[in-house]
């Protein structure tokens, strides 16, 4: 059996629905460790299935607990909106319809403290299984299931193998790597999936690498 | 490695093992880790599943639209009273069948068995067969294996979706899983487990997923504690000795074509079913609108 017994007595999570709530907490809280910046607010837009049932569900409130770092099992939320107001955060829920999008699909934007928005689109394929399709621009597939480096640096020749060369050093193994751009020779963005946590010397050492503009390391997901 | 039903009961059988011995090895192979690990996962699982299978017992809990608040209570305190039909073993089943759907309705924290709209059927019979046969710990994660082992064959053949095969393909695939743990835990054999969540799923062929207002709560939870009955009936046919002509496999395959020829109103769109009666439109438009 290539399906492990606790995706089948599983996920441990707040109810009442594996998609519309559990997944929803997952999408806000990854998106939350991609951010990896203080904000203050947050819109989500709701396509499909999310903006038509989402009060029923709760997924309102599960997008609100994983942006303040919930995880799908957190018996606190429930009372998120009130654990908001005590955190200073504001946020509001818009519908929206997004092309080709999957049915639960929810588009964050993060309003940071620091100025600007960054933006995060993902959608919840049941199961509590997510799959963020987009950030800040980039399309991608990243389904937060392993520790993972997002990177995003100039696309230049020789970039990729001075990354593949710091985590070969150390001895990490990269399980799926993923990269897109927005034109060549612009900003491009790099996603790796590693078999191991990610030390955040990691971070350091690629940071140091002038063509690197950003490293942010998710070892929980 | 088993794909199947019956490539799980051929392996139990070739090594003179119970299914969940083969459950618990393909699970150590899959994950790279050891019986402990496994083990304690499990009994992590089942202490979610057990404290959600008593929240609601002594007070009702506030759900959205309050379509089974208190549903576990008046079980729970009606299976007390000495004047029920099925016994007070079997009402307290159901009210831990209801606990567990106030729970996950409520927005209190479940383990999905196989989903959360049907997380309360696992637990409930594996709770009270344990009870009632005074069972180990042992005996308890032993159901728990057979159970995901069975589902996990259905999850990978079939759907445990609603939104795609209704709701014998969530509540009905939960009361096989649980009705073949129940068959271990008595005592009973691999064929006999196997027949057993073969009856339970005959027993649901075709039902449909017609949530009022689209929320996972009336007949949600009802169906939660119908099919644990369905469960330890179907349990009790295997052990028995009553044999399920059609093999479970091929019971599987046919959950799974019935689902798909469902028209999408049954299939968890709250279009059909009870869901589109008048009164189940007005409740609906009450929910929404306060």
């Amino acid at each position: 059996m290539n399906l492990s017994i606790f995706d089948v007595l599983g996920p441990i999570m707040i109810g009442p629905s594996s998609s519309h709530t559990a997944g929803a907490a997952r999408l806000a809280y990854i998106a939350r460790q991609i951010v990896a910046a203080p904000y203050h607010h947050v819109d989500f837009y709701l396509h499909g299935s999310f903006a038509q049932t989402y009060r029923g569900h709760g997924t309102d409130k599960a997008l609100v607990a994983g942006a303040l770092g919930m995880r799908e099992d957190d018996e606190r939320l429930a009372s998120s909106f009130e654990m908001a107001e005590d955190a200073k955060l504001t946020y509001q829920f818009l519908p929206i319809e997004l092309e080709n999008a999957h049915e639960n699909t929810v588009k964050m934007v993060f309003h940071l403290d620091a100025g600007g928005t960054s933006v995060v689109i993902g959608s919840s394929l049941g199961g509590a299984r997510i799959l963020i399709t987009e950030i800040d621009g980039f399309p991608t597939e990243y389904n937060a299931t392993s520790p993972t480096l997002l990177i995003t640096q100039q696309d230049t020749r020789g970039i990729i193998s001075k990354i593949t060369s710091v985590l070969a050093a150390i001895e990490i193994n990269i399980g799926v790597m993923k990269l897109s751009r927005k034109d060549k020779g612009s900003i491009a963005s790099c996603i790796i999936e590693t078999d191991e946590p990610i030390p955040d010397e990691v971070g350091e050492i690629l940071s140091r690498i002038p063509q690197i503009h950003r490293v942010r390391i998710i070892n929980t997901y | 490695m088993y794909t199947t039903t019956a490539e799980l009961w051929a392996e139990a059988q070739k090594k003179e093992v119970p299914l969940s011995q083969i459950v618990l090895e393909s699970e150590m192979k899959l994950t790279g880790v050891s019986q402990k690990v496994v083990y304690d996962r499990l009994r992590a699982t089942f202490a979610v599943m057990k404290k959600a299978a008593e929240n609601a017992l002594e007070h009702p809990l506030h759900t959205v639209g309050s379509l089974i608040e208190g549903v576990a209570q008046t079980q729970y305190q009606y299976s007390q009273s000495g004047k029920t039909l099925c016994g007070p073993m079997l009402n307290l089943m159901m009210a831990r069948a209801f606990s567990c759907s106030e729970t996950n309705a409520a927005m209190g924290r479940i383990c999905a068995a196989p989903t959360a709209g049907a997380s309360g059927i696992v637990p409930a019979v594996i709770l009270t067969v344990a009870e009632h046969l005074q069972a180990t710990e042992e005996i308890v994660l032993r159901g728990l294996l057979v159970s995901s082992g069975i589902g996990a064959v259905i999850t990978r053949n079939a759907t445990v979706s609603g939104a795609e095969g209704g709701c014998q393909a969530e509540c009905g695939v939960a009361a096989a899983m649980a009705s073949a743990a129940a068959v271990e835990m008595s005592g009973g054999n691999g064929e006999q487990a196997m027949h057993a969540a073969a009856f339970a799923l005959v027993n649901i062929m075709g039902l449909i997923c017609d949530p009022i207002a689209g929320l996972v709560q009336m007949p949600c939870a009802q169906r939660n504690a119908s099919q644990a009955m369905n469960a330890m009936l179907s349990a009790d046919f295997a052990l028995a000795g009553q044999k399920c002509p059609i093999p479970l496999d091929e019971v599987i395959d046919a959950m799974y074509k019935t689902g798909k020829m469902l028209p999408m109103q049954l299939r968890e769109t709250a279009l059909g079913g009870i869901a589109a009666t008048p009164t189940g439109k007005r409740l609906a438009t009450q929910i929404f609108t306060t």
